[in-house]
């Protein structure tokens, strides 16, 4: 290994934090201050691509691995590693971060600095969440996100601001209590907070008292998890803090963060508490379906353009949950495949809906209408990531639910019928949103004269279009990294169901 | 032979001032300022005078040094250089630096113009050294009472503010009082075990049977000390003395002296095997952070909310008072050097933003500091998230080892009410910070920049409480360290 492996998650990690720390000395000059935050985010980007050109996609397990001794007491070690699953986010958000730092280069005009600033220092959070193997430190990386995204939500966003921003507080650093209580039980009787020894005592039986905790510690994982997802019924933070989220807050929620809840369930809720997995799945991809029906049904009569997407996010990550909770290699694959494909094609329509609000100030749909003929390059990108949004062969959303589904039927027919019928809603939902703004005449005469899209939107919008092209032709570039980390995530499921066989 | 009625043989050696040299160097400073300030022109002395204050807080820090390396027992047994005091000079000298740093420009824009309060600070710093190293009851006394008294003066000293004056005399009149029943409380100690040195008193007590004068002492002193420290129920001054009190001075009492007091408490609880002591602090502990924690929820003036916070705070590290000494020893000390670091920072950007006559201490006039003046209120925010024990800030290791070292002594009922204690915390502090960062400005009028000496204040207390939060290995070591010096 190579001292560029050992260190490359490090450097990922801390360079958009360098870069805020650099903003914190820069004066205040708002072109300098966005330039800099480009750079900084364009570099941890090409810094995160080092990871899957250099993956060895043959071994499973944890790679670029980094454990140093932090703190002697507790014993809490500074230890980061990626596998197929968690480099590809860790890929995501380095991806979305500089189209976030693009879109608000105008919609920011006041506290410039600060904006950039909690953007970045986010960013470094959000891909400590993905590469943490300590259990501190993954959550302390957790909570890190909170702070910046509630300011980012409350400072800079619009009517009720204040409000969601606190609801978003509340609801998720209530639910992580619960996963802390769970961490310090562990570390408490394993001594350890490292995910890979606390795995493996498990594993061996070396946990006094295990069998009795272990439904207890998995109910608290999960509902911090289950929180940030959201799974129904946590799911009511999430329009709040969408509507009034900035558009790079938006794009961030719905990209990245909504990921660290699935992320957890699959690294954590799986990983740890296979038994409990196993035994709660039942109940746990009921509340995944209703998500998906749900979410759908709402997002249908939605009159707010945001709004319509964020209960969207909520019918896409019901379906990550049940492909994850499908235990099959198939639905986990697709789980993680709709978790990329989801952060680029939801966050690729956030930032439309955001270009849109830049012109007009709202996101109620009745406000626009025949938007294709004074905007057709718009009208045309927009299309384009409704189709992947909707899962149209060839873009990537189809690959992924595609998978998910498969994964669904095997486990259980009834799951995939009516996961089935939520790709169904979706090109309702969308396609009708994308009849009501673009088609017809124009229904108001201030959007007549919108501008189309300016140079800086292009080069915004894309790369988020290619990516949902690529990974719609070729999913083999990501599946094949992803399917071994999955392979090894499933890897005590296949042992239990032959336990279960052999009895 | 009991050492203090006994008359020494021999004059006292150099060992024995070394023991004593950092209060030597602050009585020193303080009495060269006393004899300047008069001859002074009475515009340019507070600066020249704060000057000497910063130098003699600096050379104490040095002289806490140089006697580390010159452990041991001195003046008959009556002072102790070991690990544990040593931590505490430090800590006091530090505050004292960093409330010297904040007052500099406070002094100007308040336009109190007295050079004693410079020279009030150290006495008050000579007290509360000497506490830490004192291991005779009665030295206990006079060095508390020597701490005491330069507070209560300096409570009052923005004399144009009524409010000040009353704060100072409310806090003298209930302070005397407190200390009155620690000194009730020594005579009945001396009555049960015939001695006031501490090392003869835990050899008394665990010797043989307990008598019960012991507990009813024991009880006394901690009445005394917990007013010091601010534990409900002996707390219901400290809004008020807080709210009165000069900023920067309440930032020096809700850390030095209490530090100091917990010392104390630490060396009678710990070191002279107190009975009673689990029972005595469960209660305390969990109603002073209740208490505090629901009364700071409804306040709209930021200082009395700081004041209900301390109280709350006091009741979070009383928690460690009831674990085992081996973990709860060192998870007291850190918590008292990182609520230092965190709330005198606090006070310092409160004791600038407060203007004038301090005119802008509510809720309501820190609408929009987030946009009228960035860096004082991203300051603020992380000594904030600090209070509130958010991760990478000393407030947060300061928690969980309190908390852990109480769940090792299976207390969980009492780790139980400080959880939940904590997460209402967590909603009074991010209410300062979403009035910060959320409402628009009530005025455009720009805040002061900041000036320099204030500016190196928020610097200490800004780096000490990241350096608490992101590296507590070294300082936790220390204190475990000198925890084996303690309880030998």
């Amino acid at each position: 290994m190579s001292a560029m492996d050992s260190s490359i998650l490090t450097l990922v990690t801390f360079i958009p934090l360098a870069g805020a720390i650099l903003l914190l000395v820069l004066p205040r000059r708002d072109r300098d201050i966005r330039i800099v935050a480009l750079i900084t985010s364009l570099t941890a980007f090409f810094a995160s691509l080092h990871l899957p050109v250099h993956l060895h996609r043959a071994l499973p397990g944890f790679q670029y691995m980094i454990d140093k001794p932090w703190i002697p007491h507790p014993s809490i070690h500074y230890h980061m590693g990626v596998d197929g699953i968690s480099m590809w986010l860790v890929v995501l958000t380095t991806f979305l971060t500089p189209l976030c730092v693009l879109i608000s280069w105008k919609s920011i005009h006041e506290r410039v600095k600060e904006f950039f600033i909690l953007l970045l220092v986010l960013e470094t959070a959000l891909i400590g969440v993905f590469m943490a193997l300590d259990l501190f430190l993954f959550y302390f990386f957790w909570e890190a996100t909170l702070i910046p995204m509630a300011l980012l939500i409350g400072m800079y966003g619009h009517g009720r601001r204040v409000y969601a921003a606190v609801k978003f507080f509340l609801y998720t650093m209530i639910a992580s209590v619960f996963m802390l209580a769970a961490i310090l039980w562990l570390y408490a009787k394993t001594g350890s907070f490292d995910f890979v020894t606390i795995q493996s005592a498990i594993r061996s039986g070396h946990v006094e008292n295990f069998a009795a905790a272990a439904p207890w510690l998995f109910l608290g994982f999960f509902l911090a998890f289950a929180v940030k997802v959201p799974l129904f019924p946590f799911h009511t933070w999430l329009p709040d803090a969408h509507v009034e989220a900035p558009t790079a807050g938006s794009v961030l929620l719905a990209g990245v963060l909504l990921k660290m809840g699935t992320y957890g369930m699959l690294r954590f809720n799986l990983g740890l508490f296979p038994e409990q997995s196993r035994s709660n799945a039942p109940w746990i991809v009921v509340l995944a379906l209703i998500g998906i029906v749900y979410g759908a049904l709402v997002a249908m009569v939605q009159p707010n353009m945001k709004k319509l997407i964020a209960y969207s996010s909520i019918s896409h990550l019901g379906f990550v949950v049940l492909g994850i909770f499908s235990f099959t290699p198939m639905g986990l694959d697709g789980a993680t495949f709709v978790m990329l494909a989801h952060g680029v094609a939801t966050g690729a329509l956030f930032l439309l809906a955001g270009i849109l609000y830049e012109r007009r100030h709202t996101y109620e749909i009745a406000d626009y209408g025949g938007l294709a003929t004074p905007m057709p390059v718009y009208a045309s990108f927009f299309l384009f990531i409704v189709l992947a949004s909707v899962g149209l062969p060839l873009l990537n959303g189809f690959i992924g639910e595609f998978l998910v589904l498969s994964g669904a039927f095997r486990a259980r027919p009834i799951y995939g019928v009516l996961a089935a019928t939520g790709v169904i809603w979706s090109a309702c939902y969308l396609l009708w949103m994308y009849q009501r703004v673009f088609f017809g005449k124009v229904r108001h005469a201030v959007n007549e004269t919108l501008p189309d899209l300016d140079a800086r939107e292009k080069v915004t919008l894309w790369p988020a279009a290619a990516a949902a092209l690529v990974m719609g032709i070729a999913p083999l570039l990501w599946l094949n990294s992803i399917d071994p980390a999955v392979q090894n995530a499933l890897a005590p499921f296949t042992q239990l169901a032959s336990k279960v066989v052999g009895q | 032979m009991n050492p203090v009625l006994s008359m020494p043989q021999s004059l006292p050696q150099a060992a024995d001032y070394i023991r004593i040299l950092p209060e030597i160097v602050l009585s020193i400073f303080g009495m060269i300022i006393m004899l300047l300030d008069p001859v002074m022109d009475e515009r340019r002395s507070p600066k020249a005078l704060g000057g000497i204050a910063l130098v003699g807080s600096l050379a104490a820090l040095v002289a806490t040094w140089y006697q580390a390396q010159f452990p041991g027992l001195g003046f008959w047994n009556m002072v102790q250089v070991d690990s544990f005091s040593v931590f505490f000079h430090f800590l006091v000298a530090a505050v004292t630096v960093v409330v010297i740093l904040s007052s500099y420009e406070y002094m100007d824009v308040q336009e109190i113009r007295a050079g004693e309060y410079y020279a009030l600070l150290l006495f008050g710093a000579v007290g509360m050294s000497l506490m830490s190293s004192a291991v005779e009851l009665v030295l206990i006394f006079i060095a508390l009472e020597i701490s005491s008294i330069s507070t209560y003066i300096l409570a009052g000293f923005r004399r144009r503010a009524a409010i000040s004056s009353e704060s100072s005399v409310k806090y003298f009149l209930l302070g005397s009082f407190a200390t009155a029943f620690f000194l009730y409380g020594v005579a009945m100690m001396f009555g049960a075990t015939g001695s006031t040195n501490i090392a003869t008193i835990a050899g008394v007590l665990r010797a043989g049977q307990v008598p019960v004068l012991a507990y009813v002492a024991v009880a006394l002193m901690f009445v005394g000390l917990g007013f010091k420290v601010a534990a409900a129920p002996f707390h219901i001054w400290t809004p008020d003395v807080y709210e009165g009190a000069p900023s920067p001075v309440v930032g020096f009492m809700s850390t030095a002296p209490k530090a100091a007091v917990f010392a104390v408490l630490l060396r009678i609880m710990f070191e002279a095997h107190a009975p009673g002591r689990i029972a005595l602090i469960w209660v305390v502990a969990a109603l002073s952070m209740t208490l505090g924690n629901i009364a700071a929820l409804v306040q709209d003036n930021i200082k009395r909310l700081l004041a209900y916070s301390s109280i709350a705070h006091a009741g979070y590290l009383l928690v460690a008072f009831a674990a085992l000494p081996d973990n709860g020893i060192p998870a007291v000390m850190f918590y008292t050097a990182s609520y230092a670091a965190m709330n005198v920072g606090a006070f310092a950007v409160i004791s600038h933003f407060a203007g004038a006559g301090e005119r802008y201490v509510s809720l309501e006039d820190y609408s929009g500091l987030g946009r009228r003046s960035p860096l004082l209120a991203a300051v603020l925010t992380v000594f904030l998230l600090s209070l509130i024990g958010i991760p990478i800030t000393g407030g947060f290791f300061a928690k969980f080892y309190v908390f852990a070292a109480a769940l090792q002594a299976n207390l969980v009922g009492l780790v139980i009410v400080g959880v939940i204690n904590s997460a209402i915390a967590a909603y009074y502090y991010l209410r300062i910070i979403v009035f910060m960062y959320m409402r628009e400005p009530r005025t455009e009028a720009p805040i002061a920049p900041i000036p320099t000496g204030l500016g190196w204040a928020l610097a200490i207390s800004l780096v000490a409480t990241i350096y608490l939060g992101v590296l507590p290995g070294r300082i936790l070591d220390y204190a475990s360290r000198s925890v084996a010096e303690l309880l030998r």
